[in-house]
């Protein structure tokens, strides 16, 4: 049957426009309301359409529905509101008037608005996440699980947190003000950057999962860019990055599915496309005076969309690295700079700085070590190599590892 | 862990240095604080550039400015980053590794930071 495979099509493209919209529309204290009516539309759909068959427009019978419902919930709840409350008389009339606005205008708006919304400090980077999954992502509870490798109540539990803390903090739907956006978008900015790596570096296996979040936070980060006022460097610079990453896509997986390092990675797989739109966009980010950490990693990215080895390139990416680091830490980043300084100045340098580093804990911190000493001193390879193994979380991560050891016993 | 700052002290301020120099010296610079960071030990840096630098004396209980080169202060200050050590001597080990050293005559000073400056 047809249906089988448009209503979960639909449900993607349209559950978190019609979320949006609603949302907005009922404000921050009813964020329930919209998914639940987003939620009972779709199940009238399933319970409709194999009987009626499909409707020549599906969206905007979906549209339709959504209205009716929305309209029907708040004569409820007026109602229930005059029956406690018997001072409110004028209200009743409005009912009548009330318009859900599902223009496409209105959708893109809305999804904009609640992404500031969502994005709020107040409430935990994974539940800023969770949320954005759910009601700008339309991902199911079960989906949010899979890619957060957690159980569906885990995921229920942090979101109905952090609806409430929305709720208490009376979160407005709303556009921030002129000189509030850059303040705003920064949050915003990073649980975008969050939710890509998710996708990108996630230890679920599930491989479709894992680039459909890298592609609805380049969705979602798009979005910023179509919008005039949040059109701004740092936005373009990071839509840059998501480009260039998301360019290996194919190149990354072999036909088992396991996962191929950057070095092995037949480059012809590399999409060009991706890699054009996202020099267009490095180059926009360069307008303009702010120069943010994801301006390093976009052109940290951009320098690894070329496979040549040349001295240029790494000694180009090492200054990005010092940088990155300079303003902000992260163990990845240590970790990676100290690989590209073995490219630039030999593996004896590297070793040395790579020894101070105090990542203990880290399986790539072993993984990088057993790198740097193969063919300096093999034993100590191979004992960095298992040091890794035994860290490593994902079967993917241990088949690389069990890889390399391998490759240095064939020495 | 106390902060640090680590002063850069050159030997002769008025050695003018190529640009092809000077981009040699700013990469390395920057491999030296890319280190410290890669430890999570960097906390900010400030580069004093030599040009139109002006030093403010008196004579005469009247404040006399003069433009840079430093006249009779024979030492000058090429910057100097702040860093996070477990005592002096990891903050000295730092220190060993900046490429201002390998001018003869420049020196590396190693300071505490008091605490109670805003930085703590």
């Amino acid at each position: 049957m047809q249906q089988q495979e448009l209503i979960p099509r639909l449900f993607r493209t349209e559950f978190r426009k019609i979320t949006a919209v609603l949302c907005r529309h009922f404000g921050i204290e009813h964020i329930e309301i919209a998914e639940d009516i987003a939620s009972e539309t779709f199940l009238s759909a399933l319970e409709t359409w194999p009987y009626k068959g499909i409707p020549d427009n599906p969206a905007a019978w979906l549209y339709a529905v959504a209205k009716n419902k929305a309209k029907n919930s708040i004569k409820r709840h007026d109602l229930f509101k005059q029956k406690i409350a018997s001072q409110v008389k004028s209200e009743l009339s409005k009912t009548e008037e009330v318009e859900i606005d599902l223009s496409e205008k209105n959708i893109q708006d809305s999804q904009l608005q609640m992404l500031f919304a969502i994005c709020n400090p107040a409430i935990p980077t994974e539940a800023q996440i969770g949320l954005a999954l759910r009601i700008l992502c339309g991902f199911g509870i079960d989906e949010i699980a899979t890619a957060f490798l957690t159980s569906k109540e885990t995921i229920n539990k942090r979101l109905f947190r952090a609806r409430e803390k929305l709720r208490d903090e009376k979160v407005l739907i709303e556009f921030p003000f002129g000189g509030e956006i850059n303040n705003r978008l920064e949050t915003v900015l990073m649980t975008l950057y969050l939710l890509f790596s998710e996708g990108y570096y996630s230890e679920s296996n599930d491989m479709v999962m894992r680039e459909d979040l890298c592609m609805e936070a380049k969705r979602l980060t798009y979005l910023l860019i179509e919008n005039e006022q949040t059109n701004l460097p740092q936005v373009n610079a990071l839509f840059a990055l998501m480009c260039f990453h998301s360019s290996r896509f194919e190149a990354r997986k072999n036909k088992n599915g396991e996962l191929v390092l950057y070095e092995d990675q037949d480059e012809s797989l590399w999409d060009q496309d991706l890699i054009a739109k996202g020099s267009y966009h490095l180059h926009q980010s360069s307008q303009g005076n702010k120069f943010s950490k994801y301006h390093l990693e976009a052109s940290i990215a951009y320098w690894h969309t070329i496979k040549n080895d040349t001295k240029e390139k790494w000694s180009s990416i090492l200054q990005l690295y010092n940088h990155l680091l300079a303003k902000e830490y992260s163990p990845i980043a240590a970790l990676n700079r100290t690989y590209v300084l073995s490219k630039v100045y030999g593996k004896q340098k590297a070793i040395s700085e790579a020894e101070k580093l105090c990542l203990e804990n880290n399986q790539y911190y072993y993984s990088l070590l057993g790198e740097l000493y193969t063919d300096i001193d093999n034993v100590k390879a191979i004992q960095n190599f298992q040091k890794a193994f035994l860290l490593a979380k994902t079967s993917p991560d241990r088949k690389i590892i069990e890889k390399k050891i391998h490759s240095i016993f064939q020495k | 862990m106390e902060a640090y700052a680590l002063i850069m002290r050159h030997e002769d301020g008025s050695k003018i240095a190529s640009p092809e120099q000077m981009e040699t010296w700013m990469k390395q610079t920057m491999d030296w604080i890319g280190g410290i960071a890669a430890q999570n030990k960097f906390v900010s840096g400030t580069g004093l550039p030599f040009a139109d630098a002006k030093v403010v004396t008196t004579k005469n209980s009247k404040a006399v400015v003069t433009n840079g080169p430093f006249g009779e202060i024979k030492e000058t200050i090429g910057g100097f980053i702040t860093v996070k050590a477990d005592s002096i001597d990891e903050a000295v080990e730092f220190a060993k590794g900046c490429p201002v050293l390998q001018g003869e005559g420049n020196s590396m000073e190693v300071r505490k930071i008091a605490k109670g400056d805003g930085i703590h």
